[in-house]
């Protein structure tokens, strides 16, 4: 008997295999985050300068909304310097949450094309995301630098958080994107969610408004943790962390991602055929 | 020679939904159908939920598919459309799972199920070429290797830089093409891609494909309705139909099963013609001539004749008494009704016939189909010719096709507007 066949298809498919071939196909993945990239900063004339503007905008009328209209504190910080260190883990979710729930949609063609582990696809969409956060993270700097403001070497942690973000964009994305596939109409419901997560997330004012018997309760939005996280560490003692609130937050965000990723894996096989 | 790939008792079902209009379930419609049966089991709690009709349907659009591909074998693969030809590749390439059976495979596949997957009309054709080849599976080093070679293939370096939305489609399918022509892997599938692009470029492409894998041994799969491209570089062939294979074999073999197959179930005739229910113009309207059978070559009925290769007429005949004064003749006619030539009992020396309990019937042999490909229709007739009487003379009832046969080797081309009938000799320039 030859047993030496590379490759066995059956159904069910192997787990093993998968894990070998994301590795195997990583640069499919780089090409496929490349190509989004290059073909954002083509299409729309503004391009960077996009990417730039929307979240100074946003920062510019949070300040007056929140800071100088309805005077909610903070602490001693520039306004919008804190609406800005929230803006940024914000605005990668965001954005990570739209581009990713589409993504597979966007790309049926590929899906039903070629063979490659799907993951790569939302896993994609979030990369580029990131990129735009690099991008408002420079500006943060830009506006920290005006407002004469220095950054303490709390500002080391900033990573931690950062991957905390992209746990719970990428476990948002990949819950989204396979039920995309399923059920088409959620993708009105990925908007409506951005819009409403930004009202519900301490984004335009700081989460220690929030009264003590509901905390530990908002802490359940991971968002919560990720952007107290990125307060703390940008902004240093002015906005203490709540630590419990935190630990809860990440273990949701550790919770949904895993989460995702199995349900991902599960609906993954029928994508080529109902999509 | 070693098994590459090893296909055993291969299903595959979908599920056909009848009502919706479109494949993906809609959330609305399960929230509003789990409301339904919620407020129906309230109104009726002990009634069992009567499922409703079947909304969706289970299809097998592969079963028990069962083969073995040799290291350097190159199979083409024929049927009609929703046969489950591309089913069966998008499975070999893992696109999509088997619903039951097992593939075994040794070596590198590439899959190409259509030219230019994934290409992006707002990028150059570099960054598309690095882009494709990418997605065909290849690595960033592999491709900067090839580059020049890609671009020399498809004859687009002066658009190298230019987005490819801009491009004329030929030259699209040319850059397309050029990528997936240098894949290397060692075993390649191929869905109907040679369908696009000008002829030239497209024997360009058959020619590398079949150089690459003479010279390499490389195992090809490929599916395709073109049964010269077929037969021009796989040497064996199977035939799916309805998702199951009816035959595997020579491709020569199988390509000409499927013709014949094809067009006789197509027209529905199978090379029969009843003509039992007409007004005959002769004895008095009865008819004498029942019915006509084309026969192939291979002595099937078949309503497509090879060129070149024989076939038989067969009429079936009511019994007439003074059955041996009778004459019988074939009128062959132009489908504009233009008379090419006759075959007559009184013309020729030998006359076959079977006596079976009631009926009769007469047999014309062609030893070779002497016209070129296209329909030839027919006016069987019975008559005694020594005393002018006709019997029986249904003009124009009964028609064949003929095929060409150098359709699978390409290597002569007689259509209809060289004429009619096809001639046999030899040029000798002196
Ligand atoms: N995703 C799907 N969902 C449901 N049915 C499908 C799906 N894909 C294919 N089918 C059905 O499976 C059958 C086989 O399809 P397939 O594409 O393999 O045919 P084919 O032999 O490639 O035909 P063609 O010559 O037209 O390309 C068809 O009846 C088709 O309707
Ligand atoms: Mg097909």
């Amino acid at each position: 008997m030859s047993d030496d066949f590379d490759l066995i298809i059956e159904p069910g498919g192997g787990i093993r295999r998968y894990w070998r071939d994301l590795w195997k196909y990583r640069e499919l993945f780089f090409f496929l985050a490349w190509r989004d990239i290059l073909v954002r900063y083509k299409q729309t004339v503004i391009g960077i300068a996009w990417s730039v503007i929307r979240p100074l905008l946003t920062m510019i009328v949070f300040s007056i909304v929140f800071g100088a209209l309805a005077g909610l504190p903070s602490n001693g910080v520039p306004y919008p310097i804190m609406v800005y260190a929230a803006m940024l883990p914000w605005q990668f979710f965001a954005n990570s949450l739209s581009e990713s729930s589409n993504s597979l949609i966007d790309n049926a063609n590929l899906l039903t094309k070629v063979y490659f582990p799907r993951l790569i696809v939302p896993a994609g969409s979030v990369i580029v995301s990131l990129v735009d956060f690099f991008i408002s993270l420079v500006i943060l700097f830009g506006v920290m630098a005006w407002y004469r403001y220095l950054p303490d070497v709390r500002m080391l942690l900033l990573p931690f958080f950062l991957v905390l973000a992209f746990l719970a964009s990428f476990g948002a994305g990949l819950w989204l994107s396979a039920l995309n596939v399923k059920y088409r109409d959620f993708r009105y419901v990925v908007p409506f969610l951005v819009q409403f997560g930004l009202y519900i997330s301490p984004v335009g004012f700081s989460s220690a408004i929030v009264p003590e018997k509901w905390r530990m309760l908002y802490f359940l939005n991971p968002m919560v943790g990720v952007i107290d996280g990125f307060r703390w560490a940008i902004l240093g003692d002015a906005f203490p962390v709540y630590w419990p609130g935190l630990a809860l937050s990440a273990c949701f965000t550790l919770l949904m991602f895993i989460g995702g990723l199995l349900y991902f894996r599960n609906m993954e096989r029928s994508f080529a055929d109902v999509i | 020679m070693s098994s590459v790939i090893r296909v055993e008792n291969l299903g595959k079902k979908y599920n056909l939904r009848h009502q919706q209009r479109e494949q993906y379930t809609a959330m609305r419609d399960v929230i509003t159908d789990g409301f339904k049966s919620f407020a129906r089991k309230l109104i009726h709690p002990f009634q069992f939920s009567t499922e409703s009709g079947p909304s969706s349907e289970d299809f097998w659009a592969l079963k028990d598919v069962t083969f073995d591909v040799k290291q350097g074998d190159r199979i083409g693969i024929i049927g009609r459309n929703g046969a489950g030809k591309s089913t069966l590749l998008k499975i070999l390439s893992r696109i999509t799972e088997p619903t039951t059976g097992r593939v075994r495979i040794k070596g590198r596949v590439a899959s190409l199920l259509e030219v230019g997957t994934g290409f992006h009309p707002e990028l150059t054709g570099r960054e598309n070429i690095f882009l494709n080849g990418a997605i065909l599976g290849m690595g960033r080093a592999e491709i900067r290797n090839k580059f020049d070679e890609i671009v020399d293939f498809a004859e687009i370096e002066k658009f190298l830089d230019t987005p490819v939305k801009r491009y004329s489609s030929g030259m699209y399918v040319r850059l397309a093409f050029a990528v997936a022509a240098h894949l290397e892997p060692e075993i390649l599938i191929v869905d109907e891609v040679l369908a696009v692009g000008d002829s030239q470029f497209q024997k360009k492409c058959l020619g590398k494909m079949e150089d690459v894998s003479t010279r390499e041994g490389r195992t090809v799969l490929f599916v395709s309705h073109n049964f010269s491209a077929i037969n021009t570089l796989c040497t064996r062939s199977i035939l799916l139909s309805n998702g199951t294979i009816s035959s595997y074999g020579n491709s020569i073999d199988i390509t000409n099963e499927y013709i014949c197959g094809l067009s006789s179930k197509q027209i529905g005739q199978n090379g029969k013609f009843d003509l039992t229910n007409r007004v005959n113009l002769y004895n008095k309207g009865v008819p004498i001539i029942l019915s006509v059978t084309v026969c192939d070559h291979n002595g099937y009925p078949s309503d497509t004749l090879v060129m070149g290769k024989s076939a038989k007429i067969q009429f079936e005949l009511q019994e007439i008494e003074n059955i041996n004064n009778l004459d019988f003749g074939i009128g062959f006619y132009t489908p504009e009704g233009f008379r090419i030539t006759s075959a007559t009992t009184w013309s020729s020396e030998t006359v076959t016939r079977t006596n079976s309990n009631n009926s009769l019937k007469v047999t014309y042999q062609f030893d070779m189909i002497p016209f070129t490909a296209g329909k030839i229709m027919m006016s069987p007739s019975v008559s005694n010719s020594k005393h002018g009487i006709v019997y029986d003379h249904p003009e124009m009832s009964c028609y064949f096709n003929v095929v060409e046969e150098t359709l699978f080797t390409e290597k002569k081309k007689i259509s209809r507007t060289y004429g009619v009938i096809y001639i046999d000799g030899q040029w000798q320039l002196h």
